[in-house]
């Protein structure tokens, strides 16, 4: 019998009339980083909710060492060495990071918080895993990387031996993914136990040395990692064979539709320019990546472009017309769809039913609306052709809440919404964030036909693999400025790596003269 | 796609969709907290004066059925300040300003009726609409200090409250037409600026009650039927999403306030154009620097309504109900305060309420399933289809 740290033994948890685990069984073994696959929404969190104590299970059993353990509460949980960093991170962003890490076990003396001691471990801790913070910083002025080392120094401060990791590196950059993952390889050296919960094959494969599958609540199965591929892990998690490349056509640009003359935005959060004197064309026909590390002006680059922001000089010209000033509205009517980067933000009313999102660019338009009055009828009929043709899947179609959506299908309605309203230019910020393979695939063929189509493409990224399969051309953007345009054929990840980081750069004019 | 359709029309039918819809939760939550708030004020009233509790409550529940004609008079002025408040929290506005609206309303109101001679058919109608002209200009101010400078439209409509009472107190003492010194009230307004009462003995009942009920089916239909109301809902749900979409925020910011001004400024008119039960007389205003309380009533009983214009007509006639009822409950010694007291604790647990409130449809449903998994044969059919929407939930997290 093998030695396992944690058995989770024909779990079945049940919300009413639903099954969100039908008996699973999952085995962690000491010092393993153990993957958990799946689908949105196919069971991987409540899993990890009944190990962590969130739910209880109706049936099923779990063990610790071999040794029935009951965890009716989170500190159950930590008092088995349990520990969990959420996908939303549970942090109060009005306290230190030392507050947060100490938060519900303060060291005090007689009532009073004793912090000397506390910082001290804190420090030891994150010198010795290589997990940069500063105790004293703010939670609401760090980075979302920062915040996750914080997280992941909460559960080691507790000591924990067993670390959850709830799709850890969603919101992470390349660079903090390859630390992220480093840091976790640590941890198992070290004879600590990891599940991690992801959809991501890449990283699995990178990192992780069993991982098991689960697909619609059900158990599929546990592979040795290094005996599969990402070929077989993405069938047994989705059910079918994935392609991983995007097939298309060369692209055959026409007209220019989107022209960006030396833009200059204003930073909202620093006193310099966010996007620097910025000059390029995109033609239909053609996708165009925007590449680059977060935060290095791609977003206000965008908003600028689609009216959410001002830019301070420069003009952006849609076929020809100036539209450096003109409101989201007369953009949207002259043609530009736009799927925006956060997709609960901007994309989606969350508390309107899906019919009623499917219309939020167009509800004002005649067939949807007489004399002001919404005509229900053609709204559902809009409605449903949409959710067929683009199979969008909710628990009551039309009028499913938006909210209640899973997340891949809520970028489906919002990509729907925008590809079938008339445009020429459709600039997609992120369009797969967050979302699995299948899903993924979906996206990208939905580009990829909108291109055939003659439309022109703004795809923005930070995806390394998307920035290299899906467009025709890559402008790589560094520090505001756009500092490389190259061809994907021709590129490799690594030269992209170095454009992406500042490292190397064309000339800028010489670009600017090219577009 | 037929074979889902036909899913949907099964789901319609079963037990969940009516336990799920907004409407059954906001409607079931607001009765247990008015159940809630009843059961303290009863027991604040045992604690108080144990041998008159009972009847204190009984007061306080049935006491209005006996003032029937008031309680739908005083209900009237809350309607419109509770419409009010919810139509600009449906755009994500907290319009604490009702007061004032309400306060301006009433008295551009009676401006309209001491002030101007006009024929008895009209007089009346011209000085309901000037009411609704002063509410909406007290509304309008705060909307476009939000619009065009982003000051929190808290703030302005409170200084607002503050602003608009003193001012009116000022001038109605000031106007020898309208106000008699002596009395220390305005004089009775003269009979052509009254509303026509709906002639319910010994109460000042009057069309108004009517006319506020159609405002707030009228409300409805701009808020559920319309662009505008979509536009609305849109924004005060998710303003990012709203901006985004195209949607002229300022432009929604300013009409939202000036309609939700016009409707208190009509509370105002209709509460203060009112024949009284005596003969002759009117309902007269007293200037005694106090701000109304009709206004603030109005946040409670838009808070009870869940904002919804239909939910707010039944919410203000209740609140008015029990207030009738409270005064009563000074026949066995209490004071009419405690009506207040069980207005707020119902008003706080109708938060608590909702939560509640989910988890018992809950717990009946899965036992409701329990039972017809067991002799369903689609069974398979319907879990398949469950799981799916699990999935979709989990998803969203």
């Amino acid at each position: 019998m093998e030695n396992y740290v944690i058995e989770m033994l024909n779990i079945t948890k049940e919300f009413p009339g639903i099954i969100a685990n039908d008996n699973i069984t999952l085995r962690l073994k000491k010092g393993e980083i153990h993957a958990l696959l799946g689908e949105n929404g196919a069971g991987k969190s409540t899993l990890m909710s009944v190990l962590f104590g969130m739910y209880q299970p109706e049936k099923g059993e779990i063990r610790k060492n071999g040794q029935l353990v009951r965890i009716d509460n989170p500190n159950d949980a930590n008092d088995l060495g349990i520990g969990m960093v959420h996908q939303h991170f549970q942090l109060v962003e009005i306290f230190t990071i030392l507050e947060n890490i100490i938060l519900g076990v303060e060291p005090n003396k007689y009532g009073f918080i004793e912090k000397k001691e506390a910082r001290k471990k804190v420090i030891d801790l994150s010198e010795k895993y290589g997990l940069r913070v500063d105790p004293d910083a703010y939670i609401e002025d760090i980075t979302v990387g920062m915040q996750q080392r914080v997280e992941i120094l909460k559960m080691l401060y507790r000591e924990n031996e067993i670390l959850i990791f709830d799709e850890p590196t969603a919101v992470l950059t390349p660079q903090e993914i390859k630390e992220l993952l480093q840091i976790m390889r640590g941890f198992a050296n070290e004879g600590k136990s990891i599940l991690f919960i992801t959809h991501k094959l890449n990283e699995i494969m990178e990192v992780a040395d069993r991982c098991t599958v689960l697909r619609k609540g059900k158990y599929i199965g546990t592979v040795d990692v290094k005996d599969t591929t990402k070929e077989e892990l993405s069938k047994m998690m989705v059910g079918r064979d994935i392609s991983f490349h995007v097939t298309k056509e060369d692209s055959s640009p026409k007209d220019v539709i989107l022209s960006v003359k030396n833009l200059t935005v204003p930073s909202k959060t620093h006193k310099n320019n966010a996007v620097k004197n910025v000059t390029f064309n995109i033609r239909a026909g053609e996708i165009v990546c925007l590449a680059g590390i977060d935060g290095n002006g791609q977003t206000e680059l965008v908003n600028a472009i689609t009216g959410l922001d001002k830019s301070s000089s420069g003009s952006v010209y849609l076929k020809g017309e100036d539209i450096t000033r003109a409101p989201i509205r007369s953009r949207s009517m002259a043609g530009m769809s736009h799927i925006p980067e956060d997709r609960h933000k901007h994309g989606l009313v969350l508390d309107y039913r899906l019919e009623e999102n499917l219309v939020l660019q167009r509800y004002w338009q005649v067939e949807f609306q007489n004399k002001g009055f919404i005509r229900f009828k053609e709204v559902r009929e809009y409605a449903e052709n949409l959710i067929d043709r683009f199979d969008i899947r909710s628990g009551q179609g039309p009028i499913t809440m938006a909210r209640s959506m899973s997340g891949g299908n809520q970028q489906k309605a919002i990509i729907a919404r925008e590809i079938d309203k008339e445009h020429e230019l459709l600039v997609a910020v992120q369009p797969t964030r967050g979302l699995d393979v299948g899903a993924i695939e979906y996206v990208h063929k939905q580009l990829v036909e909108s291109r055939d189509s003659g439309k022109a493409v703004f795809l923005v990224s930070l995806e390394l693999d998307e920035v290299i399969n899906v467009p025709d051309r890559i402008l790589v953007i560094y520090e505001g400025e756009i500092v490389g345009e190259l061809d994907p054929k021709k590129t490799s990840p690594e030269e992209l790596g170095l454009y992406m980081s500042g490292a190397k750069r064309d000339m800028i004019k010489e670009i600017n003269d090219a577009g | 796609m037929q074979d889902k359709n036909g899913l949907y029309k099964k789901r319609n039918l079963d037990f969940k969709s009516i336990t799920k819809s907004a409407g059954f939760t906001s409607l079931s939550s607001a009765l247990m907290a008015i159940f809630l708030g009843l059961v303290f004020g009863f027991f604040v009233m045992l604690f108080a004066s144990p041998p008159n509790a009972l009847a204190g409550l009984q007061y306080i529940i049935f006491g209005g059925f006996n003032r029937i004609g008031n309680v739908f008079y005083f209900a009237t002025p809350i309607l419109m300040t509770g419409l009010s408040v919810g139509f600009a929290f449906k755009m994500g506005l907290f319009n604490i300003g009702a007061s004032g609206q309400y306060t301006m309303g009433l008295f551009f109101a009676l401006f309209a009726g001491f002030m101007w001679d006009l024929p008895p058919g009209l007089h009346w109608i011209v000085s309901i609409l000037a009411g609704m002209l002063g509410g909406m200009l007290w509304g309008i101010i705060p909307g476009l200090f939000k619009a065009f400078l982003n000051v929190n439209e808290v703030i302005t409509s409170i200084m607002f409250n503050y602003i608009g009472m003193y001012l009116v107190d000022m001038m109605v003492q000031g106007s020898s037409i309208m106000y008699t010194a002596d009395k220390t009230r305005t004089k009775y307004l003269p009979q052509s600026a009254q509303i026509p009462s709906l002639g319910i003995p010994n109460s000042n009942v009057n069309l108004g009650i009517i006319f506020a009920i159609l405002i707030g089916i009228f409300l409805y239909i701009i808020l559920e039927k319309t662009i505008f109301g979509y536009e609305l809902k849109a924004t005060g749900y998710n303003k990012h999403a709203a901006e985004y979409a195209g949607m002229k925020g300022k432009t929604n910011i300013i009409l939202t306030m000036l309609i939700a001004g016009g409707l208190s400024g009509l509370g105002g008119a209709f509460f203060m154009l009112s024949p009284s039960g005596i003969a002759g007389s009117s309902m007269t205003y007293e200037p005694i620097n106090i701000i109304a309380a009709n206004g603030f009533t109005g946040i409670a009983v838009a808070l009870l309504g869940n904002s919804h214009p239909i939910g707010t007509i039944f919410s203000a006639i209740f609140i008015s109900h029990i207030q009738r009822g409270g005064t009563l409950a000074s026949l066995v010694g209490y004071k009419p305060e405690i009506i207040d007291l069980v207005i707020a604790v119902i008003i706080y647990f109708s938060a608590f309420a909702m939560i509640m409130n989910t988890t018992l449809a809950r717990i009946i449903e899965s036992r409701l399933e329990a039972k017809a998994n067991g002799s369903d044969d689609t069974v398979d059919n319907m879990v398949e289809d469950k799981k799916d929407s699990a999935d979709d939930m989990k998803g969203a997290e």
